[in-house]
């Protein structure tokens, strides 16, 4: 487990659920969810597949309002902020927090132009700026020295592990509070898997991040808190430590220790 | 809380909305117009053509006294019509059908078959006047048929071969193949493959593309004028070799009119036209919907 | 084909095959099994003699057609004048840019239109908008074209003509338009083709994977950003598909041209003249009392060929891209 883990209670909130509720349709998907997750931590989602842990990271960016037919109640605070209020605009939003898929997935463009994609939607950016925006996020995703060489090589060109390393660059570039990422390595091997949980740790200085796997050691390894969902539920939440030596709940202990999922 | 938020749209934001916002309604204005089209379409051909339409005008057959009275009928164009298809259809439907047989169950992957597969794709993107010519020289003049409803349907068969066996291989393709190989498995020959599994499993998707292709070769009137077929007459065979004008070339001919009555006589005879082939569409439709629906089962 | 028993058609298995074992296929059913390989294949390879046979008139009607005419004077002279008789004159060029002229102002309809509604249907639409504007597109592809074509007289050409009236600003800029004009043909073509495009570049749309979408939307794009960033460059090819397409067609369009363009084939670029395309001459031209010989008859074929030949390119091109968009896909 992780040294710098912190008790939650001297930490500054981030990013708060108070009593999130989600519809798809007439099935709801998330059943009361209240959340805190502290800036600068890794905060893991587990829990079994299909208990809502994508839901809650989509509805962090509202991409799930996109979907027809989809509804919530309740509220998500973002640096005091409810995500929901009528002024935000969810194009706005979603500069302020950045995503990474489970499936890496790359522009069809060069290496170079997937990182200033996001940079040029919102303000016209020179060379020379560019450049180093380029650059910085690429050292940030420690991809810089693999692909220095090649920046104007089409992105899809790399391995998987490296793309998906060029897709944490990418969402780095527009500095976002927040980085969500789902399931970002259970498509990659274990060596570019450990290349991106170093990465994630040293990032933490950096971004909020909240991370699903379905994978207990990965949350052993990277998380400082661990949330634990079923059916659409929070079941329990807390210093990972605490949640993997002495989980409160039943179901959690069952879930950790391997007897369902 | 009053103060504009982070997340709130700035000065730039507000511009690239504006801009989505832009698109939006230039894409839906631009989707709408295809409606408006096929409704000013529909709404002015039936408005024009209905009043002519009446159990004369459906059953009389052409004749150039009553045309000067505007009373003249399309009886024999109906029947010169189903006259047309059906012998377009036996000449195309069994060969399109073998050919996607050969095509899906027998042919080896090799040079023959990527040829075949090439020229029908060519085929499919070949104007309909140049079917026409071919009609002409080999049907008409060549095997020396005349221009008579049999060269005609000849050449609208040719025309719809590629439509039919495009069509069926992709029914033929969707029959699963444990099917074939269960039948296999049991000791069946090809044939008996073919015949007791495939075929009938496919059979839906077939009469689909088949029916969109009869659609196609009912409204199909360029080849017919270039191989000679008559665009009046008062002749009414209904043998292969009798001339015929069928619905399509009638509506040519009383299209070229300009007289006002005879103008919504070619009005009369473009509902019915339109009416047979979007009927055709429909059950087309309807088939293909119902398939889908059985495949998922 | 027909041997087969419909009225049990769709059931696909539970048809007992009485055969267990190798020694039960008989001769019978072995005769049957080649002849029925031997039926098929001829069904196959037929397609083979069409082509050939299309080639083959083309050609050597061609060729009898440049015994009268020289070559020369087909491609290099700018009158077409097909009649019988000694005053007749074959430059093909007029009913090429007849042909082009039709094919141009119905790219500049359909093309925009096609695709436009293509995005909209794709990437905007509800399901409900959709199941309703998919339909009206598939309609709109099933008309035939004489319907097109009388739909070009008796609603596009007095729009076409009130438009270019006398006085108006149209009308000042290209002059009047009479009942036949290149216009009419532009309208009515390019509403022809408009289907053409969007079902096969909503294809290649929806081909394009969600997840560069979310990627796109993600880092705080908004649609039509996403659309125009991502969506398009990844479809590029399956829309250059349908726009060749779309093209090939307004070239090869016949009736809907002969009966809303004219019959007179002139070198003109203005949309109020009255022109004739390729098409249009071949089918005009046949459906009068023509002799079945001598050059005017024989160009039927020359202008055939050059016919096939433009939308034989066009075909081959649009494959191209076809198959591109394929690789990428997978
Ligand atoms: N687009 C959708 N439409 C309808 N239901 C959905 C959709 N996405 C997810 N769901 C449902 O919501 C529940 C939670 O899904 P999800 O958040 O993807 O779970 P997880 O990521 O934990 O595996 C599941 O029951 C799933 O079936
Ligand atoms: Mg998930």
């Amino acid at each position: 487990m992780h040294e710098k883990t912190v008790e939650a209670g001297v930490l500054e909130p981030c990013l708060e659920m108070k009593g999130l509720d989600f519809w798809y349709g007439d099935t709801q998907a998330l059943k009361g969810i209240d959340l805190v997750v502290p800036r600068h931590r890794i905060t893991a989602l587990i829990g079994p597949s299909g208990c809502g842990k994508s839901t809650v990271l989509r509805c962090i960016n509202r991409m799930n309002e996109l979907i027809e037919g989809t509804r919530h109640e309740g509220r998500i605070v973002l640096d005091g902020r409810d995500i929901f209020d009528d002024d935000v605009d969810p194009v706005a939003l979603r500069r302020h927090i950045g995503m990474v898929f489970q499936k890496p997935n790359p522009f069809p463009k060069s290496i170079y132009d997937n990182i200033a994609y996001g940079v040029r939607l919102s303000r016209k950016v020179g060379k020379t700026e560019m450049d180093r925006v380029v650059q910085d996020a690429l050292e940030k995703a420690h991809l810089w020295d693999e692909v220095k060489d090649r920046l104007k090589s089409p992105a899809t060109g790399l391995s998987g592990g490296q793309q998906q390393r060029l897709c944490i660059a990418r969402a780095l570039a527009v500095k976002p509070r927040v980085l969500l990422m789902d399931e970002p390595c259970s498509a990659l091997d274990p060596i570019a898997t450990a290349k991106i949980e170093d990465l994630l740790l040293e990032l933490r200085d950096e971004v909020t991040i909240i991370i699903v796997t379905h994978s207990m050691q990965q949350a052993a390894r990277v998380s400082d808190y661990t949330a634990f969902f079923y059916l659409g539920e929070l079941i329990e939440h807390g210093p990972t430590r605490r949640i993997f030596e002495s989980p409160n709940e039943q179901l959690t202990e069952r879930y950790i220790t391997g007897r369902f999922g | 809380m009053t103060t504009p938020g982070p997340f709130a749209p700035d000065a730039a934001l507000r511009r690239r909305q504006t801009k989505e916002k832009l698109a939006q309604g230039l894409l839906f204005t631009a989707s709408s117009m295809s409606v408006l089209i096929l409704a000013v379409l529909l709404g002015r051909l039936l408005w024009d053509g209905l009043p002519a339409i009446d159990w004369g005008f459906l059953t009389a057959k052409y004749s150039p006294l009553a045309l000067l009275t505007g009373t003249t009928g399309i009886g024999d164009a109906i029947v010169a019509s189903a006259v047309i298809l059906v012998f377009t259809m036996l000449f195309a439907v069994p060969l399109g059908v073998a050919g996607a047989i050969y095509l899906n169950e027998y042919a080896p992957k090799g040079r023959l078959t990527r040829m075949i597969e090439t020229t029908i794709a060519n085929l499919a993107g070949v104007p309909s006047v140049v079917y026409g010519l071919l009609g002409l020289a080999i049907f008409v003049r060549f095997l020396q048929v005349g221009a008579n409803m049999l060269a005609a349907a000849l050449t609208l068969g040719v025309l719809i071969l590629p439509i039919i066996i495009v069509s069926s291989q992709e029914a033929l393709r969707a029959v699963p193949n444990q099917l074939r190989d269960a039948s296999f498995g049991l000791g069946a020959t090809k044939w008996q493959t073919v015949r007791h599994h495939v075929l009938p499993y496919a059979l839906p998707g077939i009469l689909t593309g088949n029916i969109l292709a009869l659609s196609r070769a009912a409204g199909e009137t360029a080849p017919l004028l270039v191989i000679g077929l008559p665009v009046y007459t008062t002749m009414v065979g209904v043998g292969p070799l009798d001339p015929g004008t069928p619905l399509q070339t009638r509506i040519f001919f009383l299209a070229s009119d300009p007289r006002a009555t005879v103008q919504e006589l070619a009005a009369g005879a473009v509902v019915v036209l339109l009416a047979v082939t979007l009927l055709l569409n429909l059950a087309a439709i309807v088939l293909r919907h119902r398939l889908s629906k059985r495949i998922k089962w | 084909m027909t041997r087969t028993k419909t009225s049990e058609g769709t059931a696909p298995v539970d048809r007992g095959v009485p055969l267990f074992g190798r020694k039960s296929i008989d001769v019978g059913a072995r005769g049957a099994d080649a002849l029925m390989r031997g039926v098929f294949f001829l069904g196959g390879v037929f397609v083979l003699f069409v082509a050939a046979a299309i080639v083959w008139v083309l050609l050597d009607n061609s060729v009898g057609f440049f015994s009268f005419v020289s070559p020369v004077e087909f491609f290099f002279h700018d009158v077409w004048h097909a009649v019988e008789g000694a005053n007749a004159q074959y430059g093909i060029w007029p009913l090429v840019s007849g042909t082009l002229l039709v094919a141009a102002g119905a790219a500049l309809i359909g093309l925009p239109l096609g695709l436009a509604t293509a995005i909209y249907l794709a990437e905007y639409a509800s399901p409900r908008i959709r199941g309703f504007l998919k339909p009206v597109i598939e309609v709109l592809a099933g008309i035939p074209s004489i319907v097109f074509g009388f739909f070009a007289l008796a609603v596009i050409s007095p729009l076409v003509q009130g438009a270019t009236a006398p006085g108006t600003f149209l009308g000042g800029l290209f002059g009047n338009a009479g009942v036949f004009s290149a216009a009419n043909a532009m309208i009515v073509v390019g509403i022809m083709v408009l289907p053409i495009v969007t079902s096969i570049s909503e294809d290649a749309l929806r081909s394009v994977p969600q997840h560069l979408r979310e990627a796109s939307l993600a880092l705080g794009a908004t649609r039509w950003e996403t659309v125009r960033n991502v969506v398009l460059p990844s479809a590029v090819s399956g829309v250059a598909a349908s726009f060749v397409l779309a093209v090939s067609r307004a070239i090869g369009e016949t009736m809907a041209v002969t009966m809303a363009a004219g019959t007179q084939a002139k070198l003109t670029a203005n949309p109020v003249d009255a022109i004739q395309t390729m098409t249009a001459f071949i089918a005009q031209k046949t459906s009068g009392d023509t002799p079945h010989q001598g050059p005017g008859f024989l160009s039927l074929f020359a202008v055939g060929a050059a016919l096939f030949a433009f939308t034989f390119i066009m075909n081959v091109l649009a494959q191209r891209f076809v198959r591109r968009y394929r690789e990428v896909e997978t």
